[in-house]
């Protein structure tokens, strides 16, 4: 397969699913919001925070209002991660491999693009509360076109990769959204309030029904330990690398626990270090430093990956 | 009744004999869109433009720097071709690959043409698509215009000609393939009623004549598209073509020249493509060879193409046979290799690099159209009728300072269709471009793509110049009896 195939297939995914993920925590905070009690102060900060690129939100905007955070992470097209450009550069990349691609997912990430633009065309952000489900359904529709009409070959595990790692990362991030609300109020642990954050931040990763199924009571403990180490729920860390992990190997030709490129090593690595993690060593660390250090490594995976397959120079 | 106002006037009619009397071939189409409203008819033609931009059937427009994607405009009312008329105009179209082919063969190795004097040397040697490098150059069977899409029209006394030949990269192709799908879908009681030429087998065809390139020995042989990537204006064709034949996209950058063959940059390692089906002008394939400031070729390609080791379609130098003043010579060439008077006869064209021809174009201005000879797309022409005298100043001007870049035929008055404009059925002017394939043998897929001028009363067909398209009937017989729904 074309590299450069190989690759727009792989960001088509990557693109795909941030964009659902940025519906997710921007969605999960609006849902906070409307249970707080009166009185308590907005945090939207956090969610800028968390997108890692506060200094560019700084610059085009200035103040952390609630508005001037929804129109930047939602609509805003000038910057790169708001779910606008995802689409955008994810029909790009769609339109650059369509003859690879099944017509199906072509003609859903298009419709999924021109959905979101007219959103955008239209700019209301009192309408958001329907338009985040929207956007997480359209998201699930693409994979499951893209799974259920794209012969799994190599191309198909280029997308599941993309799309695996960046759901391992964002599910990180999510977490930290909750990490940051609850910090000013430490004194809020244990509350109904906490409660209710920590079910909406499960509802957020489409996680609240399966938690429930798996260990009742909700707890801090047993939340982070779903999200993170939990080996069969679709948008748990573990999983997510467990997953990528396979189609590395269908791409790379290697069984599991051995390794030809350095980005079997990467991902192989950080997968068995999960494998054997508790969630007493998270807390331990800080669930928050935990959370950081995933996210670095996870970005290591993601250039190994560029390295062995998309950056091939000729001898 | 919506065709009861509708008037063909003083003007070809594809559909009409005249006022309310439709062609044979026509007739049940006609009883069919009578049979519906206004508002219907409006509304299919609504389904089937949302159909295309779904489908992501579009293509970007050059001047416009926003990069936006347009659909190119679809009109449901299609054009109809009596299977008797194609018939002949196939004949006429195989008649003149065959002789273009030979021509440019010839031109590229012996020149006996130029030689026998039958067109003058300098014609071919100062054609900007003539290339050099491309002596003695013989592609596997001597083929180089593997696709062509050839453009003819039809004036106001029903005649046809030939207009211009494509024999670079014609684009268009994959619109009569996907307007063909929405309008069976629109219109599929005609399609049972009536006998109408299936156009669904080009993309087999077309994979036939680039594997008809490679040597038999080689298994498993690889076939790649070229394209100039998605910013250009036919990318949608690319890609389409490319998911219809299974071969590889590939843009410039995706290849390299290694250990003497032409490779592409996979997920392995690199890996030869065999057969290139290039959607880029010659100039800018090589940049060592031609153009050195293209970004979109892979340089030392010529040099593998020259030791066979890939196949290239079209080949490499076939831009010469579009040039305008080539095209003017085509009757000598099908005389000189074929012994054959031409069939679908050229549009009458005045060279003026010959003094007399240009003296005369010069004083009719205003009735001729004046093309340059090496542009094409509708670029680079004054339609005398229609211009201000300024502009025909202009043009006068730029004949006389280069006689060698410019012909003028007799302004045809083009056939017309009816065509869904605003709240009614209006005559548009039409051309038709079918696309021809040589590979074992000479294949022209029935019908082709119907451009249809969509601005009241013009001439200019091209999709960059607010042209849109019709599906094309050839319709060999209808059944009178067919039941229609009312």
């Amino acid at each position: 397969m074309l590299s450069r195939v190989a690759d727009s297939i792989y960001w088509m995914n990557r693109y795909v699913e941030r964009a659902e993920n940025v519906a997710r925590f921007v969605d999960v905070n609006l849902n906070l919001l409307l249970d707080a009690p009166p009185g308590m102060e907005q945090q939207w900060e956090p969610l800028v925070i968390t997108t890692g690129d506060q200094k560019l939100f700084q610059e085009r905007y200035g103040e952390a209002s609630a508005d001037n955070i929804l129109r930047f992470l939602t609509f805003d097209r000038e910057y790169p991660n708001s779910i606008i450009s995802c689409l955008r550069s994810a029909r790009e990349n769609a339109r650059s491999v369509r003859e690879v691609i099944s017509s199906e997912m072509w003609e859903q990430v298009n419709a999924f693009y021109l959905m979101v633009n007219e959103a955008a065309d239209q700019g209301l952000l009192s309408e958001l509360h329907a338009f985040f489900p929207e956007v997480k359904m359209a998201s699930h529709l693409f994979a499951g076109v893209m799974d259920a009409t794209m012969a799994h070959t190599e191309g198909w595990h280029f997308g599941q990769l993309g799309r695996l790692l960046e759901r391992a990362d964002k599910t990180g991030r999510i977490l930290d959204v909750k990490y940051y609300i609850l910090l000013p109020a430490v004194t809020d642990v244990g509350s109904p309030l906490d409660d209710l954050q920590w079910i909406a931040l499960l509802k957020s990763a489409s996680a609240y029904e399966m938690y429930r199924k798996s260990q009742y009571r909700i707890t801090p403990r047993g939340v982070t330990e779903f999200l993170i180490i939990n080996r069969e729920f679709p948008r748990s860390i573990q999983f997510c690398l467990i997953q990528a992990e396979q189609s590395l190997h269908q791409i790379s030709g290697t069984t599991s626990g051995t390794w030809r490129t350095a980005s079997d090593r990467a991902l192989g690595r950080l997968r068995s270090e999960l494998d054997y993690l508790t969630i007493e060593e998270v807390t331990e660390r800080g669930l928050h430093e935990f959370l950081d250090d995933l996210q670095v490594r996870l970005n290591e995976v993601g250039d190994q990956i560029f390295a062995d397959f998309f950056a091939l120079e000729p001898l | 009744m919506l065709f009861n106002a509708y008037d063909p006037g003083d003007f070809y009619d594809e559909l009409f004999v005249s006022k309310g009397h439709p062609r044979a071939e026509a007739e049940l189409l006609i009883r069919r869109v009578n049979a519906m409203s206004l508002v219907q008819l409006k509304q299919r033609q609504q389904a089937v433009q949302n159909a295309l931009f779904k489908l992501g059937v579009t293509f970007n427009v050059y001047s416009d720097n926003q990069g936006t994607e347009r659909i190119f405009p679809f009109d449901v009312i299609p054009r109809i071709v009596p299977g008797h008329e194609w018939t002949w105009l196939e004949k006429g179209l195989k008649q003149r690959i065959y002789a273009l082919n030979c021509f440019i063969h010839d031109i590229y190795n012996d020149q006996k043409i130029l030689r026998d004097g039958v067109i003058p040397r300098h014609v071919v040697e100062s054609a900007p698509g003539f290339l050099k490098p491309c002596m003695g150059l013989k592609p596997p069977g001597n083929i180089w215009c593997h696709i062509t899409g050839t453009d003819l029209v039809r004036d106001r006394d029903g005649t046809w000609y030939v207009l211009e030949d494509n024999m670079r990269c014609p684009s268009g192709v994959s619109y009569v393939l996907e307007n063909r799908r929405v309008m069976k879908t629109t219109f599929p009681h005609l399609f049972a009623a009536m006998d109408i030429a299936a156009v669904d087998d080009y993309a087999s065809q077309l994979l036939e004549t680039l594997l008809n390139l490679v040597p038999e020995t080689l298994i498993n042989p690889r076939v790649a598209v070229l394209t100039p990537g998605v910013y250009n204006s036919a990318y949608f064709e690319h890609s389409f073509l490319a998911q219809q034949i299974g071969a590889e996209l590939v843009e410039g950058r995706d290849l390299v020249v290694s250990d003497g063959y032409l490779k592409m940059r996979t997920t392995k390692g690199l890996e030869r493509v065999d057969v290139m089906y290039r959607r880029i002008d010659d100039d800018f394939i090589d940049p060592q060879a031609f153009r050195s400031d293209s970004l979109l070729g892979v340089p030392g390609l010529l040099e593998v193409y020259r030791a066979g080791r890939v196949a290239i379609a079209n080949a490499l130098g076939t831009g010469v046979a579009d040039d305008k003043l080539t095209y003017a010579y085509v009757p000598q060439m099908i005389r000189y290799y074929m012994d054959e008077d031409q069939i679908i006869p050229n549009v009458p064209t005045f060279i003026c690099e010959d003094p007399t021809q240009q003296a005369h174009v010069l004083a009719h201005l205003d009735q001729l159209v004046v093309k340059a000879t090496n542009a094409s797309g509708g670029y680079g022409m004054l339609v005398g009728p229609h211009a201000t005298e300024e502009e025909r100043q202009e043009f006068g001007d730029r004949i006389r300072a280069n006689p060698r870049g410019y012909i003028a035929q007799p302004t045809l008055c083009l056939s017309r269709v009816p065509t869904l404009i605003g709240d009614g059925l209006e005559g548009c002017h039409v051309d038709l471009r079918p696309y021809i394939l040589y590979g074992q043998d000479i294949y022209v897929n029935p019908g082709g793509l119907t451009r249809v001028a969509l601005k009241r009363g013009s001439l200019v067909v091209n999709s960059s110049q607010g042209g849109g398209s019709k599906d094309t009937w050839v319709v060999n017989s209808v059944d009178p009896n067919a039941q229609l729904p009312v």
